[in-house]
This record gives structure tokens, C-alpha cells and sequence, in this order.
């Protein structure tokens, strides 16, 4: 009983501890981070989104640019952490769906005054996939008709000009 | 008495404009090749659309006003003018079709930016834009740079007189070869050489900082042909902050520089004559003013302490002000933060940059170093008649290629394009305001659309009202083509109106 009374003390005390020590366990959107970036400057923050583009590996750390559907940021992240991101968001693949806990910098120092998110961890809340690109009929259709008037048009040019 | 225009009148522009629109099309097949090549179905078939629909236009014009005439000066403005709006018109077709734009209003704004080398974007989604298109958004930026016609008379037609008058009808009043279609050509020679040794050096330096090679090698031609002609797309939505890498910096910024020179300056380098360049009065002027509006944006940055490092305020301060100055666009910071953490003097500093622009000749925009050289001139000038005594002969001079003597109707030409530019920039704010947007946004944004600058403070969003699109569409066609063949076809549709 004690010990259940002691670890209800501890983590009662770690969660105000976290929330005192400007943590926004939260999820925070990019626009809001950036329209209000004097205000999240230097705290904890938790930011969903996909991964996108490539993950750019820079010695013990890579840049992941993660983009909500707003906007992208760039995730300053462990090698190894970056490691588990196996899809990035581009034309034929959607990204990895990631969950950053971090500390976000509006100018940071250690990289030239980016504004950025220095991750402490990820996770993979569902895993990217190649999206499978389907044959637009319609498109497909619309360009043999324009083809065909196309040719007709040609017909029309060369008997003008033998005239 | 205005006269009213003639069949031949219309004849001429017709033919002329439909041969531009057959080469429009034509430059649809690379993407369409790229997109082929990187398996992107829909995307090819989008070009394929676009491209026919353009190859029927063009060869019906070309038929029904089948002329063996040359141009006169008003045609060729008017070729100009129409053939630009057609330009945006039908490439933006294939943007269209792809879903990543929500109107085909937005799908003209990005390809009028793009032509006009400005680099607004209203593209949605842009981090999931197939390579096709996304190549498209940078090669339109590369021709308009070039200049459309400029492009249509180098490859797709064959020695024509009338090509002079549609040179400077875009904005080129300078040959840097006795001929115009040679003019072009090494216009194109010196664009093509840079392409591959930038793609080169960006590619590299994207592979050495964790890109995939294709990626980096795609995005180091892309950037290369949007920096160097000064336009301002990029293939991802956080622009250069993309990158994270100063390298990539330092490189961009070297480009953005060689864009905004005059391609005579490029000629001159190419031929030996290194002097020219710290002769020449546009060289001057331009390292004037960056080291003046430098300063202004630094006391700025400084009043208001965002950037907590003097190296940090210099990396970013002096990004966004070349990018501004030479009329580029790209950006390492959020648009957001121009409002949230320059501070009014810091944007008042980035304003006149993005107003004054580049080199004449060159692929920049804006008021340009040459008009502003001869107006400060014209200023020493008559500062001196007031000084010196009144029998005193006052003559000023100014290197441009050559000693030149400052004449009347060299200055007459400098504030009449000077005044025009000031009045585009303030219609352009004027509506923002009626918008309801604060003064310093909407005048931010209004010199960076007029002035083919394409930083943003926030207001160029999908969303922002149809009336601003269409006015930011105006101000980046006039701005690109200097006004006079703008003005010659609003005088020409007055003619068909109310001539005789």
C-alpha cells in the first residue's frame, strides 16, 4: 500500500514537474507553432505529421521535414531514431505518420537561426506505403478525341496548303 | 484620331502568336518525357492534354491568319502581351488537371508567376507534386526568364525580322550580339552551361548532405533554373529551409547574383573583359544599394532582437535581403516570421530591395541598377548646375558597356519606367488594403508580385480573395514585360473600340 501511495506521490509530482517545466503535451499544429513561435520557443512539444522528402542523415543526427498538412518543419533527429522511418511523403509514396516529442527553437542557434524541433523521441503512429498510381480513363480518353481532331486538323493544313 | 486596326493588323498578330503557342506546346513534351520516365502515368497524360490542346490553337491561328508579313513595332508589343497571357493559359493545363491546385485561377497564378519569374505559389500540397509537374512549375520559370518569345524565336522559328521588335517587347532593350536570334542563342548558352555545372555542384552537395541522388540532382536543377532566373520555386513547400544546409546557402546566393546581372556582363566575362564588371554602373549601383538596404535591415533586426547571435541575424538577414534584391524569392524563414519577427524597419529595408530589383537585361525584375544609376546621375547632375557657376557646362557621364553622356531622353525613358513601376506597386497595395489587409503586408506583397520577387509575408494563400489573385496576376505580367507592351495592347483594344 505504501509503495502504491509512494508511486502515486512520484509520478503526481513528475507530472507537475513536466507541466511546470513548459512542456505542451499536447499536440500542436505547425501553423500554430509558427504563428506563435515567441511562445513555444525553448519547450516541449508534441507535433504529428508525415514525413516528407528524404531523410538527410548529417554524422550521429539526420533532418526529418515533417509536414501536419499545413506546413512542414524540419525534426532534427537521432540517426537511430531516424533509422525506423522506412516511407517518406512524395508523388508515389505517403510518409511514415509521426508522433515528435520535442523541443521546439523558433531561431535555433545550433542550426543558423532554423526554425526546427529537436526531437527526444518518435513514434510511428502508422507506417507510410506506396500508393499505387491508377490509369485515369477519363485523361486517357480525353487525349485520344483531342488526337483524332488533331489529325483532322493536319488534314485540314496540308489540303490548304496544296490549294 | 485613333485609327481603328486592320485585317492585316490582326492577321500578323494572330499568325505570330499561334506559331509561339505551337513552340508553347512543344515545350510540353519534356515534362511529359520526365514524367514517362519516373513512371508518373497521369501526369504524362496531363502534359499530352496540354500540348494538344496548345497544338490545336496554335496551328488554327497559324492557318486562318496565315501571313508572309512582317511585324511593325505595335504588332510585335501585341504578339508580346497576348502571348504571354496565352502562355499562362494553356500551361496551366496541366497543373490543372493534377489536382494539387483548387481552381484553374490558382493553376493561371502559378504559371503567370512562374513565366514572369515571380515565384508565388498557390500550389497545394506541394511536398506530393510528381516530378512531371513539379519540373514544369521550374522550366516555365527558365523560359519566362529567357523570355517566351526569346525561346520561340531561338528554336522554333527560323530568321524572321520582326523577332527585334518582340526582344524588346519582353523586356530586353539591349542586344548583347548585333543579332537578335544570336542574342537569344547566347542568352541560351550561357543559361545551359550554368544549368549543368549548378545541377553539378547542387547535386553534389545534395547527395553529400543525405539526398538520394535522383532527389538531389532533381531538386539541383530545379533550384539552379528558379535561382538563376531569379524566380523563386522550389520542389518542396519549406522552400530552402528544405535543405537545412548553409552550403546550399552560400551556393544559391551565388546563382541569385549571376541571375540579376545583365547578360551583356555575362559576355563580357566570357570574353575576357573582367574589368567591365567593376566598371559598369549597374555592378555599382547594385553593391550600393545591398550595402545600404543591408543596413537598414540589420538596425531593424537589431531594434527588434529576434535573432539572438549577430552571425545567426547576418545568415538570415542577408538571405532574405539578396533574395529580395535580386528579385529571386527564396527564403530560410516562414513567411509568418517576416511579420512576427522583422519588425517595420527590417521589412521597410527588404520593401525598397525587392522594389529596386537587378540588372537590365538579366532575368531579374524590378525598377533595375540601370534606371537607378541614371536617375542618381541626373541628381549629381543638377546638383552641380546649382553649385557650379551658371556658364559652367555641366556634362555627366556613366559607364554602361561604354563611356555614355548622360542624355535627356535616357533619363526621360529611367523615370517614365521608374514612376510606372512605383504607381504598380501602390495599385497593388491600394487593393490589398480594400481586402482588408494591414498597409506594410499589403504593400510587402504588392512590390514582391510587381517586382517578380516572390517573397511572401503571408497573404498569397489559396484562400486569399479572387480580386487580389487576378491583381497580382496583372501586376506580375506588367512588371515582367516592363509596361510598354502592356500599354500598347490596352491602346490597341481602345483603337478596336473607339478607332476610325
Amino acid at each position: 500500500m505504501r509503495r502504491a501511495i509512494s508511486l502515486f506521490i512520484v509520478s503526481l509530482s513528475n507530472l507537475i514537474f513536466i507541466c511546470g517545466a513548459d512542456c505542451f503535451a499536447q499536440q500542436i499544429s505547425s501553423t500554430e507553432l509558427i504563428n506563435n513561435a515567441k511562445g513555444y520557443d525553448g519547450k516541449s512539444v508534441v507535433y504529428v505529421g508525415e514525413a516528407v522528402g528524404d531523410v538527410m542523415v548529417r554524422g550521429d543526427f539526420a533532418w526529418v521535414n515533417v509536414n501536419d498538412g499545413e506546413n512542414a518543419i524540419g525534426v532534427w533527429v537521432n540517426k537511430e531514431l531516424a533509422g525506423e522511418i522506412r516511407f517518406t511523403g512524395s508523388y508515389q509514396t505517403k510518409g511514415d505518420q509521426l508522433e515528435i516529442t520535442g523541443v521546439f527553437q523558433r531561431n535555433c542557434i545550433q542550426h543558423g537561426g532554423d526554425m526546427d524541433i529537436h526531437a527526444q523521441g518518435i513514434r510511428k503512429i502508422s507506417p507510410g506505403r506506396v500508393v499505387g498510381e491508377e490509369l485515369d480513363t477519363s485523361k486517357r480518353n480525353f487525349v485520344f478525341i483531342l488526337l483524332v481532331v488533331l489529325c483532322l486538323v493536319f488534314v485540314f493544313v496540308r489540303r490548304r496548303k496544296s490549294k | 484620331m485613333i485609327l481603328k486596326p486592320q485585317l492585316q493588323d490582326l492577321k500578323n498578330i494572330g499568325y505570330y502568336s499561334g506559331r509561339i503557342i505551337v513552340g508553347i506546346s512543344m515545350t510540353m513534351l519534356v515534362p511529359m518525357v520526365v514524367g514517362l520516365l519516373f513512371a508518373e502515368i497521369n501526369p504524362a497524360l496531363d502534359f499530352l492534354i496540354g500540348a494538344e490542346i496548345a497544338l490545336f490553337i496554335g496551328l488554327i491561328l497559324t492557318k486562318l491568319c496565315f501571313t508572309k508579313k512582317d511585324l511593325n513595332w505595335m504588332q510585335g508589343m501585341i504578339v508580346v502581351s497576348l502571348s504571354w497571357l496565352a502562355a499562362m493559359l494553356l500551361a496551366a493545363i496541366p497543373l490543372y488537371l493534377s489536382g494539387h491546385w483548387g481552381s484553374y485561377l490558382d493553376a493561371c497564378f502559378e504559371t503567370m508567376s512562374g513565366f514572369a519569374t515571380t515565384g508565388l505559389t498557390l500550389a497545394q500540397d506541394l511536398d506530393h507534386l510528381s516530378y512531371a509537374h513539379n519540373l514544369w512549375r521550374h522550366l516555365i520559370m527558365f523560359i519566362g526568364g529567357q523570355g517566351i518569345v526569346v525561346v520561340a524565336a531561338s528554336f522554333f522559328m527560323k530568321g524572321f525580322s520582326g523577332a527585334f521588335k518582340m526582344y524588346v517587347g519582353e523586356a530586353r532593350d539591349e542586344r548583347v550580339l548585333p543579332n537578335v536570334i544570336h542574342t537569344s542563342r547566347f542568352i541560351w548558352l550561357v543559361s545551359i552551361v550554368y544549368l549543368i555545372l549548378s545541377t553539378l555542384v547542387l547535386g553534389t552537395l545534395g547527395i553529400a548532405n543525405g539526398m538520394k541522388p535522383v532527389n538531389a540532382f532533381f531538386h539541383g536543377a530545379c533550384i539552379f533554373m528558379a535561382a538563376f532566373d531569379t524566380g523563386g520555386f522550389t520542389p518542396q513547400s519549406q522552400n530552402i529551409l528544405y535543405y537545412h544546409s548553409l552550403a546550399f546557402e552560400v551556393i544559391t546566393i551565388v546563382i541569385m547574383l549571376l541571375g540579376a546581372m545583365n547578360f551583356n556582363l555575362h559576355y563580357r566575362i566570357w570574353t575576357g573583359d573582367r574589368r567591365e564588371i567593376w566598371k559598369n554602373i549597374e555592378t555599382r549601383t547594385l553593391c550600393i544599394t545591398i550595402l545600404l538596404t543591408f543596413l537598414i535591415v540589420v538596425i531593424g533586426l537589431n531594434q527588434v532582437g529576434s535573432y539572438p547571435r549577430a552571425l545567426i541575424m547576418f545568415r538570415k538577414g542577408f538571405y532574405q535581403l539578396i533574395s529580395g534584391h535580386t528579385g529571386t524569392g527564396y527564403a530560410t524563414i516562414y513567411a509568418r516570421q517576416f511579420i512576427d519577427e522583422w519588425g517595420n524597419l527590417a521589412l521597410v529595408g527588404l520593401i525598397i530591395a525587392m522594389a529596386l530589383g537587378g540588372g537590365t537585361c538579366s532575368t531579374a525584375g524590378g525598377i533595375k541598377m540601370l534606371r537607378l544609376g541614371i536617375i542618381a546621375k541626373t541628381l549629381k547632375q543638377d546638383l552641380k548646375r546649382i553649385i557650379l557657376p551658371e556658364r559652367a557646362i555641366v556634362e555627366q557621364r556613366l559607364h554602361h558597356l561604354k563611356e555614355i553622356f548622360l542624355e535627356d531622353k535616357q533619363v526621360r525613358a529611367a523615370l517614365l519606367i521608374t514612376v510606372s513601376y512605383l504607381a504598380l506597386y501602390g495599385i497593388g497595395t491600394l487593393v490589398g488594403v480594400f481586402y482588408g489587409y494591414p498597409f506594410l503586408n499589403s504593400l510587402f506583397e504588392s512590390t514582391s508580385a510587381a517586382a517578380n520577387v516572390g517573397l511572401s509575408c503571408g497573404i498569397t494563400t489559396p484562400g486569399m480573395p479572387v480580386g487580389l489573385k487576378l491583381t497580382y496576376i496583372v501586376q506580375m505580367w506588367a512588371g515582367r514585360l516592363e509596361f510598354m507592351s502592356v500599354f500598347t495592347l490596352i491602346g490597341f483594344f481602345m483603337a478596336v473600340i473607339k478607332g476610325k
